[in-house]
């Protein structure tokens, strides 16, 4: 099934199910990774990470690694070539672990300190295992909770926001809500590990790497080395998931540094594990949402701070209070982002930053007042829909929320709904459903573009697009050939290549905007030029297009993507055991390109809100500052058996002011769907769970006192209580087990 | 990672004997354990000893009306054998709810009962653990321990057994078959591991260089009205944080025989002897039922953030049982 949105362009591919274009090569293995490819005399380099969270390297007994087989060299902060990390990029500053072996200063546990190169990996390995480092520790505090003395607000316009008197209009409310919501520790781990290959050639830096913008590596590897911005390539045909992580990270610039000491080509593949402190992650977040409304549901007051985490030696935040920003009016609005450095690794963008924790938190606060109100939650948000941006006070370039709300009510089957909690019962099982709204930021970037007509009758398309797996390439073959108005066929799409010239990253949820608006616009150009008529030279025809000065004419509007989740859960309360039977999810999220690969992302998204609602966790070991079961073993995300009939659709949507109608879907399909299940739970139930990821532990203790006082060195053997619920009593204990607020 | 040798091997005594003659070895069955602690840097042998092509992969019936059980049968087939699913439900059930398809064909039931504690900190070489060195302490203790032992722990480990089918083998009595240099032995599964004490990196009561060629069921009637019930982070593809193997013969709604094993909650598969003693010869409630969970988890220790377990574990067998009963009453 698809759905046609939009306008049909001639030729008709915009909006018509497309398989891959590279489908063929990826499910043949014909389809090359970073990580795969065989150069001649490649030497291999592996990591070595900081034990210990906080301290100074004291020496790196280098010696007897470089005597094991096949060892070439050990770089370190004694011996690595110097870099220049004072610069200022397209997204801020480089985070400062870019900056390898410059310093003996080891900020968290999981810090490069040294790089063993060697003639094969498992040599490298061998020898990267066996290098002993002394270190001088010193005491480290990775404790991560709300109301932390040294939390801050940042500087900038963004950290808070703030109208009216929140104090009065809560004295004023008839109804409020008041409540803490937290979220864990989460990492992305693409299935592809980060890999680089870099080496020189014929005077040019050469890198093969898996990354999210080849442009941007590009640049940034020639600023750290100072280098001619011209004599470094980066490629990155192939990527196997990237999510955020897969900017510029210590693998790359290591790469960069070993080749360059050893005049060979070096690859360096990080391993599961070590991407769980090199790559990024979102950071745990404690949030207090304060909500005051009229009996009828309208919001009075709307206050959301939300608290974050950040290392000792970079400051990002993970900006969830920003989501209710765009989202709800109260004649109060207060909203405010604070974070605290601790000696963990930076945290850096994972799926919807921001709008995934924070909806979690002020879409469940929203299902609370909906409770407290005796409404329908999907009236409730229908009454607070605001007609210009609450804080800015901007128009909406498109607000279509209750569209989304509407139809996934009717498929959903809302409308049958009995509001009451812990009423439904099947076998072991208590069933409930839940909803919540979805938002993301509408963005665009400047992006280049080069469309050729080649005398044989193809096109060829430049552009430094990624596809991390998204099916950019494909969708970008469908957007050229309609604005060439030829078949998709005819199109050769050339992506992730530096030397096409700068575009934007695969990241915001801009990639297909940006770059789609850079294909058109050459592309057009360039239909133009033909309609002329004339012959084709050899060297074919070539048209460049530059979107920078037509994205300055975008007046301020807000602009975002909406959409509705609906979650159907079954929860044993007897075993703790959550499961999600189906899940819904509608969007306006502008027009869709590709529905075939558009689907996919979304539904890749909201069994990411699965995870993030059940499993996901990243557990820090307090004693040793690490984390524990750094693995896909000891880190859950979703199993199959875990994802029921999920399904996602759309409403028409198309944003008037792109050229294609695009508003981006790479992260709204996450947004909301941990609060819809959290929400589906409470109606299960009738517990509010407020912490995630909803554990069974945390299901089966809910409503009772779950102190129990530790067995060792004070040893005392619990009373069993809690255990009431066996013999059908479980609804009741969670009706009776309310509300937990602190 | 450290280079190793490999060798196959096609008879008991050749494996032995080899295994004798070289100390830094390690059999290799399907590996689904051990090639991961290698990877890790946990296990380092210098040679495997691959024992996957004994002549030890059948499942025959005893003359007695119990079963032998090869140690190198997979789980795979260990679960899909007719006379397990019939005469043992809970232990094809127990097979199934563990690892993958992939991983049961290759894993091999005498590596299963020797598979490793799955304890973040054991498989984690930069963290300190007296299972992997002793006495170098364990940090499970105040740090990370939700899913780990309520029973029989000590204040020096307090990991848990991994194996789903060892409780369902616990629960039924089964019998470990072992060849060593010196002649053949046996152990029964409750006192095939050690217990913890001070000396958690001691495992197994098998004799050093031992090779377990399999397991022997003795005839247990008890056994043919049988369930498996895992509870696990998600909904597949996990370890358990609680299990409970468990078999009821219930007649006039009194209790003949009981088997109770549970999983997850102790560095061994935990024979709930106590909990049957309180359940034999008396009535099939849910009273009872629940009495019986709290007389065995009695004994429970519990740390900061695994208190959790004890409520499940009588939840478990309250449910389980009580399904039971109404099963047999069919």
């Amino acid at each position: 099934m698809t759905t046609a949105t939009g306008t049909t362009a001639p030729t008709g591919a915009v909006g018509a199910a497309h398989t891959r274009v590279e489908g063929l090569a990826k499910v043949t293995g014909a389809a090359r990774y970073a990580g795969d490819i065989p150069y001649t005399e490649l030497a291999h380099g592996w990591l070595v990470l900081s034990t210990i969270a906080r301290g100074r390297i004291g020496s790196v007994e280098s010696a007897p690694v470089l005597a094991m087989p096949g060892v070439l060299a050990v770089l370190h902060h004694g011996n690595a070539p110097r870099v220049d990390g004072d610069y200022t990029g397209p997204l801020g500053p480089p985070d400062p672990i870019l900056q390898v072996f410059q310093h003996d200063r080891v900020p968290f546990a999981g810090w490069p300190v040294a790089l063993v190169v060697a003639e094969t990996p498992e040599q490298a390995r061998e020898a990267a295992e066996a290098l002993v480092v002394h270190y001088d520790e010193e005491p480290h505090d990775v404790a991560f909770h709300a109301g932390n003395p040294r939390s801050y607000t940042p500087e900038g316009p963004q950290a808070e926001t703030s109208k009216g008197d929140l104090d009065a209009e809560l004295a004023a409310s008839a109804v409020a809500v008041d409540a803490e919501y937290t979220t864990p520790e989460e990492h992305h781990n693409p299935m592809e590990p980060h890999a680089a290959m870099a080496r020189w050639d014929s005077g040019r830096l050469e890198v093969v790497d898996t990354n999210q913008g080849s442009k941007f590596v590009a640049d940034e590897l020639a600023k750290l080395f100072s280098l001619d911005p011209a004599s470094v390539r980066v490629r990155s045909e192939h990527v196997g998931g990237a999510f955020g992580a897969k900017g510029t990270r210590p693998h790359q610039v290591l790469a960069v540094m070993a080749a360059t000491a050893l005049h060979r080509p070096v690859r360096v593949v990080m391993t599961r594990r070590q991407m769980f402190s090199l790559i990024g992650y979102r950071s745990p977040t404690a949030q207090r949402v304060r909500l005051g409304a009229d009996a009828d549901g309208r919001l009075r007051a709307l206050d959301h701070a939300a608290d974050c985490r950040t290392s000792t030696v970079y400051e990002f935040i993970e900006r969830s209070a920003d989501y209710g920003r765009s989202m709800y009016d109260a004649d109060a609005h207060h909203t405010v982002n604070r974070v605290v450095p601790l000696d963990v690794p930076t945290p850096t963008w994972m799926r919807a930053p921001g709008e995934a924790p924070g909806s979690f938190a002020l879409e469940s606060a929203l299902d609370e007042l909906a409770e407290k109100c005796g409404i329908d939650p999907i009236a409730l948000r229908a009454r607070n829909e605001p007609d210009a941006g609450p804080v800015s006070g901007l128009p909406f370039s498109s607000r279509n929320l209750l569209a989304c709300f509407e139809e996934g009510a009717r498929r959903f089957g809302w409308a049958d709904r009995d509001p009451r909690p812990g009423l439904r019962r099947e076998g072991r099982w208590l069933v409930g459903t839940g909803t919540a709204s979805a938002t993301f930021p509408v963005l665009v970037a400047p992006s280049t573009a080069a469309v050729t007509a080649e005398a044989d009758g193809t096109f060829t398309v430049r552009i430094t697009a990624a596809d991390v797996g998204t099916g950019a390439r494909t969708a970008l073959t469908q957007i050229a050939a309609d604005a060439l108005e030829v078949a998709p066929e005819r199109i050769r799409m050339k992506i992730a290549d530096s030397d096409f010239g700068p575009a934007m990253i695969a990241g915001g949820s801009m990639g297909t905007r940006s770059w789609g608006w850079a294909v058109t616009a050459a592309a057009c150009e360039l239909r133009e030029q033909l309609a002329l008529g004339g012959a084709i030279p050899p060297q074919g025809i070539t048209v460049r297009s530059d979107t920078t000065k037509d994205l300055a004419t975008l007046t301020a509007k807000e602009r975002y993507s909406f959409g509705a989740q609906f979650a159907e859960v079954a929860v044993d309360v007897t075993s703790g055991e959550v499961r999600v039977r189906r899940m819904l999810g509608v969007f306006a999220a502008g027009r869709i390109i590709n529905p075939l690969t558009a689907r996919s992302q979304l539904i890749g998204g909201m069994i990411w809100g699965l995870s993030m609602a059940l499993h996901e966790e990243a557990v820090r070991d307090e004693a040793s500052g690490g984390l524990v079961g750094a693995d896909l073993a000891g880190y859950h995300i979703a199993a199959n058996a875990d994802v029921p009939l999920i399904e996602a659709d759309w409403v028409d949507d198309p944003d008037a002011d792109d050229p294609v109608g695009i508003k981006g879907i790479g992260e709204i399909g996450i947004v909301g769907a941990a609060a819809a299940i959290a929400n589906a739970v409470w109606h299960a139930t009738g517990v509010r769970h407020r912490d995630l990821p909803i554990r069974p532990d945390r299901v089966l203790l809910a409503g009772t006192t779950a102190g129990a006082e530790p067995a060792y060195g004070e040893v005392e053997t619990p009373g069993v209580e809690g255990a009431s619920g066996v013999e059908g009593a479980p609804g009741a204990e969670g009706a009776s087990g309310g509300d937990r607020d602190a | 990672m450290k280079e190793f040798g490999y060798r196959r091997v096609s008879d008991v005594s050749g494996a032995v004997a080899l295994l004798g003659a070289e100390p830094d070895a390690r059999f290799l069955g399907g590996g689904t354990n051990l090639v991961d602690l290698m990877k890790a840097g946990v296990e380092r042998p210098g040679l495997l000893i691959d024992v996957r092509e004994l002549p030890l992969d059948r499942i025959e019936a005893t003359d007695d009306g119990g079963l032998r059980i090869g140690a190198t049968v997979t789980n795979s087939d260990l679960a899909a054998d007719p006379e397990v699913r019939r005469r043992y439900p809970a232990l094809a059930q127990a097979v199934l709810a563990g690892a993958s398809g992939q991983l049961r064909n290759m894993a091999t039931v005498g590596g299963n009962l020797l598979q490793r504690t799955r304890c973040g900190y054991f498989t984690d070489l930069t963290k300190p653990c007296n299972k992997r060195v002793p006495g170098s302490g364990c940090p499970a203790i105040k740090g990370e321990h939700r899913n780990h032992a309520i029973l029989g722990a000590s204040e020096h480990c307090a990991a848990v057994h991994p194996s789903d089918m060892g409780v369902a083998l616990a629960a039924f009595d089964a019998v470990v078959s072992y060849e060593t240099a010196h002649g053949p032995g046996e152990l029964p599964l409750t006192e095939f591991y050690l217990p913890v004490g001070d000396t958690p990196h001691l495992e197994t009561a098998l004799p050093p260089g031992a090779l377990i060629t399999g397991i022997t069921l003795p005839p247990a009637p008890v056994a043919a009205l049988s369930r498996y019930r895992k509870v696990r982070e998600r909904a597949s593809y996990a370890f358990a944080i609680g299990s409970l193997a468990a078999a009821l013969d219930v007649q006039d709604g009194v209790i003949r025989e009981v088997r109770l094993a549970f999983g997850a909650v102790a560095s061994r598969p935990w024979r709930a002897r106590e909990a049957e003693r309180v359940l034999a010869g008396g009535p099939a409630s849910a009273e009872a039922f629940a009495a019986a969970a709290d007389a065995e988890l009695a004994a429970a220790r519990v740390l900061p953030h695994n208190g959790f377990k004890v409520t499940l574990m009588r939840n478990l067998v309250v449910a389980t049982l009580t399904e039971l009963t109404e099963e047999a009453a069919r």
